[in-house]
């Protein structure tokens, strides 16, 4: 047992204190906070740049001219069209908006610019268009567009989850957002640090520093302890990027929203503050919709089937690493590792997030290969308890068995050197006696 | 000291062991020779409890080969490498408590032998900044830091240059006059055969040989002498011996004979000195490399 611990300690340490893990470790969260405030930068900027657009009504319907929006505004303009096509030539940022007369008869309404009109200028204009469009053609067929209006359905459907816990808002985005992307983290980790542990024997195999090891400690020993101080340095990274994603974004938020916040209380009665967060704008929004999310819930169990997944799949990882000389020679055995791991993914973003609760997604969910990442998307969506602690028991009982069918392999892999091994082959060493 | 008993190891289809049985005595130097792929790996991983028997036993000092048994033991296999990346005071660190020394024995065991090796100031070295000479030494190092009482050496002068191979065998011979008892295992079988005091042969997965060296090397003597003269012998034909071969030069004659039974080398040089000036009479005795080959042809 000591000994065990010893190379956990070697494997754990000499990849913590490389340099690619100090940056992989700070520069993640970087860049996640990073994303968010450009995100968060360019959905508040909008203020400038907005394109002036000047209005030729030849049709005469549109007489009440075009209403300001956020992302244009509107002229008429009393040029005729040829005129204003020159001060586009000569203007870039002149815009021109050509309504021909022939409109009610087919004719194109045409946008001139030197510059491309965003399309949500596009759209703004085609919405009023189309607006005014129908409000006169309604009035030509004798229908009140009021009237209209008010008959109308507007009918929607709330979903709430009721348990003995009392009613809950279901379709809670944040929550599905937590789970999906901690679906995608599982799905690249187990990948990352499965080749980690690969990788890490395939190297005391060419260094020939093996046999030397396995003289003191048994080969199951080397390889569970690899398989454990690699995950650690997993776990470790993950929590190191929550704690610092966390302290990042309260910092950020802090910066961001204090004056934020202090215009909207000076604009606020003082009575009508209590009131106020609704009108925070889209920042606040995403800080809201976190914090609703349960992460006593959904971070121990991440870290359950991370463990769990990573446990069951590094052993088979351990087993093809020990298996063959070089990374050349690993694709062939690769592909049964892969093929799972793609195919619950695949399946889950396209088939389970429709259908959470159905037999294949159960199935899916809990099967030890597939549940790590299937798990994660139908958490959000409410999982039993006796499903999670299902999955849970069943992934334990995978890993265990996995470890047990690698470890047999890997005995025997670790001192075979320069040979091409087939999958027959590890059968045989599967079946050797100690 | 060591007592390998009835010794079978079956692989799928080719027995890598079959029914050896070898003593090894406390304190010897012991030769384990036969060709590459005789088996000698094989029983030697199962000395150092790699793999297991599928029969027969072994005995250290009397007790049943246990795990406790591992501290006891060095081992330098003939597939022997470093971890490149890591440095070299931690490495052995590492290796050393592997072997069960707490981190204090193990920073005192290793600082005696870098100084004896001359190495101290390899300590923050990284393993792929050496060369290969200097991890030879290392990895001895590693082989004998945590003070066993045997020490197994696969191949171990593969790869040595010969000045690195003549200081680890001074190393290994200081050990062995310390108390520590040596197996060598090679195919090269003249490389060990002056250090042995003691060897086993293996061939084709069983033993065909063993014992003392000097009882071996009596036991194939065959009355075979070299003998060098100048002058004319006259007659050359003599009941005393047959002549295997046969090489002059201008003044100097020299013969391989083998005397005939009922005769000695006395009776020869009776025969000889009234006639001839003798140079030289030495027997030949075989070499294990002669004793080898006149075994597997047998």
């Amino acid at each position: 047992m000591n000994k065990i611990l010893l190379i956990i300690k070697r494997e754990y340490f000499s990849r913590v204190k490389k340099k690619s893990f100090l940056i992989m470790t700070f520069l993640v969260p970087m860049l996640i906070i990073g994303m968010y405030a450009l995100i968060f930068a360019l959905s508040m900027k909008g203020g400038d740049n907005i394109p002036a657009v000047e209005v030729i009504d030849d049709s005469g319907i549109f007489n009440k001219g075009l209403e300001n929006k956020k992302s244009a505004t509107f002229s008429k303009s009393e040029l005729t069209l040829s005129e204003a096509k020159q001060k586009v030539i000569k203007n870039e940022d002149a815009f021109v908006l050509y309504i021909p007369a022939d409109i009610a008869s087919g004719g194109t309404i045409e946008m001139f610019s030197q510059k491309k009109a965003g399309l949500s200028v596009i759209s703004t204009i085609e919405n009023q268009l189309n607006d005014q469009m129908r409000t006169k053609l309604l009035a030509d067929a004798g229908i009140d567009a009021l009237t209209l209006d008010k008959i109308k359905p507007k009918l929607s459907v709330v979903s709430k989850e009721l348990t003995l816990e009392g009613e809950k808002d279901s379709s809670s985005g944040a929550a599905m957002a937590v789970g999906f992307a901690a679906a995608i983290l599982i799905y690249m980790s187990l990948f990352i640090y499965g080749i980690q542990v690969m990788r890490g024997i395939i190297e005391e195999k060419t260094s020939r520093i093996v046999e030397v090891v396995i003289s003191s400690v048994k080969p199951f020993q080397l390889m569970m302890g690899k398989i454990i101080g690699i995950g650690l340095v997993g776990l470790t990274q993950f929590l190191l990027w929550i704690t610092l994603s966390i302290g990042l974004m309260t910092v950020a938020s802090q910066i961001i929203f204090k004056g934020k916040m202090e215009q909207i209380k000076s604009e606020m009665p003082i009575n009508k503050q209590a009131a106020a967060p609704s009108n925070d704008g889209p920042g606040m929004d995403i800080i809201k919709a976190v914090q609703t999310v349960n992460w006593t819930y959904i971070l121990p169990v991440f870290i359950i089937f991370f463990l769990g997944g990573y446990m069951l799949y590094s052993a088979l990882f351990a087993a093809v690493g020990s298996a063959v000389d070089s990374d050349t020679e690993t694709q062939q055995f690769m592909l049964p590792i892969t093929l799972p791991l793609l195919f619950t993914y695949i399946m889950s973003f396209s088939f389970i997030v429709n259908n959470p609760d159905s037999s294949l997604s159960f199935w899916l969910s809990i099967i030890p290969f597939t549940s790590p990442i299937a798990m994660m998307v139908r958490l959000p969506f409410g999982v039993p308890n006796w499903e999670l602690a299902l999955s849970i028991v069943l992934l334990i009982g995978g890993f265990i068995f996995t470890t047990w069918v690698a470890s047999r392999i890997y005995r025997v892999g670790i001192l075979m050197y320069g040979k091409k091994v087939s999958f027959a082959e590890l059968g045989k060493w599967f079946m050797y006696k100690e | 000291m060591l007592s390998i008993r009835n010794i079978v190891k079956q692989y799928a289809n080719h027995r890598a062991l079959d029914n050896v049985s070898i003593e090894i005595e406390k304190g010897s130097v012991f030769g384990l020779l036969g060709p590459n792929g005789a088996g000698k790996t094989s029983l030697i991983r199962i000395i150092n409890q790699i793999t297991a028997p599928d029969q027969g036993e072994i005995f250290l000092n009397g007790e049943k080969l246990n795990p406790s048994h591992i501290s006891k033991i060095g081992y330098l296999p003939e597939e022997r490498g470093l971890y490149k990346k890591m440095e070299i005071g931690e490495q052995m660190l590492y290796l050393a408590q592997l072997k069960g020394l707490s981190k204090t024995d193990a920073t005192a065991r290793i600082r005696y032998w870098f100084e004896k090796m001359g190495i101290q100031s390899w300590w923050n070295k990284k393993v792929e900044d050496l060369s290969k000479g200097m991890q030879q030494k290392v990895q001895f190092i590693a082989t004998v830091v945590h003070d066993p009482e045997l020490i197994i050496l696969d191949e171990p002068f593969s790869g040595f240059d010969p000045v690195n191979a003549q200081l680890i065998t001074n190393e290994i011979l200081e050990l062995n006059q310390k108390g520590a008892t040596i197996i060598f295992s090679t195919h090269r079988m003249e490389s060990v055969e002056q250090l042995c005091d003691s060897i086993a042969l293996i061939h084709k997965s069983k033993k065909i040989l063993d014992g003392k060296v000097k009882d071996i090397k009596n036991l194939y003597r065959n009355n075979t002498y070299r003998i060098a003269y100048s002058g004319i012998l006259n007659p050359v034909e003599t009941p005393l011996f047959n002549i295997n071969e046969e090489k002059k030069d201008e003044e100097v004659t020299q013969l391989t004979i083998q005397i005939n039974p009922g005769y000695s080398s006395n009776d020869v040089l009776k025969f000889l000195i009234p006639q001839v000036q003798v140079t030289e009479l030495t027997e030949i005795v075989p070499s294990m490399n002669d004793i080898f080959i006149q075994n597997v042809k047998n």
